[in-house]
């Protein structure tokens, strides 16, 4: 367990910096003047202007060397500083804190409904592999999968906001806001990962160690408990580790379309924008969730079956 | 959280208004549209349905005989929403640090502001200019209390004159507001608000149709026929001051001819953009200047046609003739065109597409670019940009004078005008526009218009159509044109 910290550590530390570095030189890469795409960030299709660019390149000192602004940001960083947006004015962290926090909360919310979806019906499937009800978990698992996760959110919208009239719309505001997108994301992580705990449970279940926990006399309970939890939950919980991961950087469409805040949408504009502090301080910011939840995962996996530090 | 959730009535006392504009800022020259909207702030001019300037924060103003020193005589009984009242160093404070930043009009033509008296602001010009107070209605120079500004000049809290008072700001998501018992004018009926950034057209449509919203602006046309179509919602379509232009590098050798301009003009079937991508019939554009731009629009000029053959005529007067492959060419050169738009308005890579293939068929070959909208400026500066589709908005200043003086008046042109027009005859005009009053400037700026029509050194195509819902329940409704405000004073919520 120390070794993976250890471990894990190191990687943050050289993952801050790559990340912020690569994320620095990409965005000057990108075709555009720096200057029009900011002041167009700021004031507005309507109102931007070589004036209003000009103005921008001088207050941010964007004709200053490539490389003293690198230098800069590294100082800054050095200080746990991530600046200020160059669109909003307002400190990065705030920024981060908002929209990533909402970002977070969603992506909570999404694998809390996921789970109670997925765990009992994978459970099912899985002890009842090849009937009716593990064909019919394949072909609704296969249809809501194959459904883009905006046409999914819409079709929740008709029926449980427009027709049921159970949950708002869109908004984000009161608690009541969070479920609809939330079981958007939900059902759509659900659709995968109930067939992954449900092979999960199918491989334990036909085991040679499930089938002697049976014949030496335990009841259906008991095996499950003493020998099916752990072994079944160790790649399900990898591989939800690995959906959380990707839902906090994929939710935009489901952000926009329920009006959720949320950093894809405000990552996207920071490209569009050319908000660099902003696009480091996000990217920063998910490398380092990304690389705390692996290890969450992976002390998760230790705890479940502590013979995996064999391998760390 | 299904028993939180379940079919709870909007609230008696609050009005929720969604649309995509987000508010990232406090700073007036970032978000003040949106604060200008939601009657947190006030300028010293106001604007009418007509755009016709009125009494604002200024009663009155005049001018010396040639414009250039300009005095404001503001009202006396205004207060903040601090408590402070509104006096001219209080104005002069807030103007000074607002010019000082960018904004959609050429703030080098103010020399000075100054306070003559405790009611009285003075503004000092470089030079002559007529249209002065018309620039004064831009929520750039929207009044705020000296206490709104930190350290560097920084707006650190919004406190305005409006009848609305800012209780909470989320940027980009959402502003609230509730109403100021002590505004000095008519009292709004609604005690709160809330604005909600939504960021899809959908999205709000469905906002307003589940209760979710009571009012949401600048929907796409597929939204507004199923909103057409449900029973506690209206939808409400209003003309504003924006044009969809083809912007002309003239100093290109294919569109330095008037005749090609026509033609490319003629070749375009408004009416099939007009119907099949905007559903909004009508609204083809045969001048710059649509119908709610009052005396500067031309009622007698005829609607536009599509008509290729004459286009086509001209191209071969022109010089230019089809070669095998039907691209017109002359002298070895092929006519073929880029055209940048940008994203932020979906219809326009639509339009654009729609012209690549109605110009195709008259023999031009274009190459549509999508790209940010700030790549028409910098475009129109570096001299590389050769046609643009864009949306312009005349309702920034709505005095289209101030436009003209900016972008119509020289070669050089304007970021989001014409480019390289050599037009002396149309300059000299413009000037003695200047110095017209009464019938004689009615009867110039209407000389004007018509001249941009027959010489089209930008290409109109589409006017706007602002098109929003309002659930049945908000009575009083209206849209301001000039898109400054929500008029949410003259609304009442009734159940």
């Amino acid at each position: 367990m120390k070794n993976i910290l250890i471990k894990r550590l190191l990687q943050l530390l050289m993952m801050v910096w790559s990340v912020g570095s690569i994320t620095f030189v990409l965005s000057r890469m990108l075709p555009g003047d720096m200057a029009y795409r900011i002041a167009a960030g700021r004031y507005g299709d309507d109102a931007v202007s070589a004036a209003a660019a000009n103005a921008v390149r001088q207050e941010l000192g964007l004709n200053d060397p490539v490389w003293l602004q690198y230098l800069h940001w590294l100082g800054e960083l050095l200080q746990c500083n991530l600046g200020t947006s160059l669109v909003s004015g307002n400190p990065i962290t705030a920024e981060l804190q908002h929209q990533l926090g909402y970002t977070l909360l969603l992506a909570a919310a999404a694998m809390f409904l996921s789970a109670v979806i997925a765990i009992p019906l994978g459970l099912i499937c899985g002890f009842r592999a090849n009937s009716w009800l593990d064909r019919g978990g394949l072909l609704l698992s296969t249809l809501l999968r194959s459904q883009p996760v905006f046409c999914l959110g819409l079709l929740l919208i008709l029926l449980f906001a427009l027709k049921l009239s159970w949950f708002p719309v869109a908004g984000f505001n009161a608690l009541a806001h969070l479920f609809l997108p939330a079981l958007t994301l939900g059902l759509s992580l659900a659709a995968l990962s109930n067939r992954v705990i449900r092979n999960s449970t199918l491989r334990v279940s036909r085991s040679d160690y499930y089938l002697f926990a049976k014949i030496k006399g335990l009841s259906d309970w008991q095996t499950f408990k003493r020998h099916g939890i752990r072994n079944i939950a160790l790649p399900v919980v990898a591989f939800m580790g690995i959906q959380l991961v990707g839902l906090i950087e994929g939710v935009i469409m489901v952000e926009s379309l329920f009006a959720w805040p949320g950093i894809g949408h405000a990552l996207s504009h920071a490209v569009f924008s050319r908000d660099i502090p902003m696009l480091q301080g996000t990217a920063l910011t998910c490398g380092v969730l990304f690389v705390s939840i692996n290890t969450l995962v992976d002390g998760c996996c230790y705890l479940l079956d502590p013979r995996s530090n064999r391998t760390c | 959280m299904v028993t939180y959730g379940c079919t709870q009535p909007p609230a008696a006392d609050r009005l929720t208004i969604s649309g995509p504009f987000e508010p990232i800022s406090l700073d007036l020259a970032k978000a003040g549209y949106i604060f200008s909207r939601l009657q947190i702030v006030e300028t010293l001019v106001d604007i009418d349905n007509q755009g016709q300037l009125q009494a604002g924060l200024a009663t009155a103003w005049d001018s010396n005989p040639d414009a250039s020193v300009w005095r404001f005589h503001l009202r006396t009984d205004v207060s903040f929403h601090n408590g402070s009242p509104l006096d001219a160093n209080a104005v002069v404070t807030s103007l000074r640090i607002a010019l000082n930043k960018p904004a959609p009009f050429d703030q080098q033509i103010i020399a000075n502001v100054k306070a003559v008296d405790a009611h009285t602001v003075e503004f000092q010009l470089h030079s002559s200019y007529r249209p002065f107070a018309a620039i004064l209605t831009n929520y750039t120079t929207a009044i705020l209390a000296p206490a709104s500004f930190g350290s560097n000049d920084r707006i650190v809290s919004l406190i305005g004159t409006g009848p609305y008072q800012l209780t909470e700001f989320d940027p980009p998501h959402m502003v609230s507001v509730s109403r100021f018992d002590g505004y000095y004018g008519a009292k709004a009926y609604i005690p709160y608000v809330d604005y909600i950034t939504g960021h899809r057209s959908e999205s709000r449509a469905l906002m307003v149709q589940g209760g979710s919203a009571d009012i949401v602006y600048n929907l796409d046309p597929a939204s507004v026929q199923l909103l057409q179509q449900t029973a506690n919602v209206k939808v409400n379509t209003t003309p504003i001051p924006r044009t969809i232009l083809i912007k002309l590098n003239l100093a290109d050798p294919l569109l330095d001819s008037v005749k090609v301009r026509q033609a490319l003009s003629l070749a375009l079937d408004r009416q099939g953009i007009a119907e099949g991508i905007m559903h909004q019939p009508g609204v083809e554009a045969n001048q710059l200047f649509g119908p709610a731009m009052g005396i500067w629009h031309v009622n007698s000029l005829p609607p536009p046609r599509l008509n290729l053959d004459r286009a086509r005529a001209l191209m071969a007067e022109a010089g230019w003739q089809p070669d095998s492959t039907g691209i017109l060419q002359k002298q070895g050169k092929r006519f073929t065109l880029s055209m940048v738009t940008y994203a932020n308005r979906p219809e326009l890579i639509v339009i654009a597409t729609a012209i690549q293939a109605q110009w195709a068929r008259l023999g031009v070959a274009l190459d549509v670019q999508m790209e940010n909208a700030s790549a028409i400026p910098l475009g129109h500066v570096e001299g590389s940009l050769q046609t643009a589709l864009m949306a312009r908005n005349f309702a920034n200043i709505p005095d289209p004078l101030t436009v003209l003086l900016a972008d119509f008046s020289s070669p050089a042109g304007g970021d989001w005008g014409p480019m390289h027009w050599q037009d002396p005859a149309f300059f000299a005009q413009l000037k003695q526009t200047t110095q017209a009053t009464g019938a004689a400037y009615q009867q110039d700026v209407q000389q004007l218009s018509r001249h941009l029509a027959q010489s089209l050194p930008m290409i109109p195509v589409l006017y706007y159509v602002q098109q929003s819902a309002v659930a049945d329940r908000v009575h009083g409704f209206s849209f301001d044109p000039y898109e400054r405000s929500f008029r949410i004073t003259d609304m009442v919520l009734q159940p």
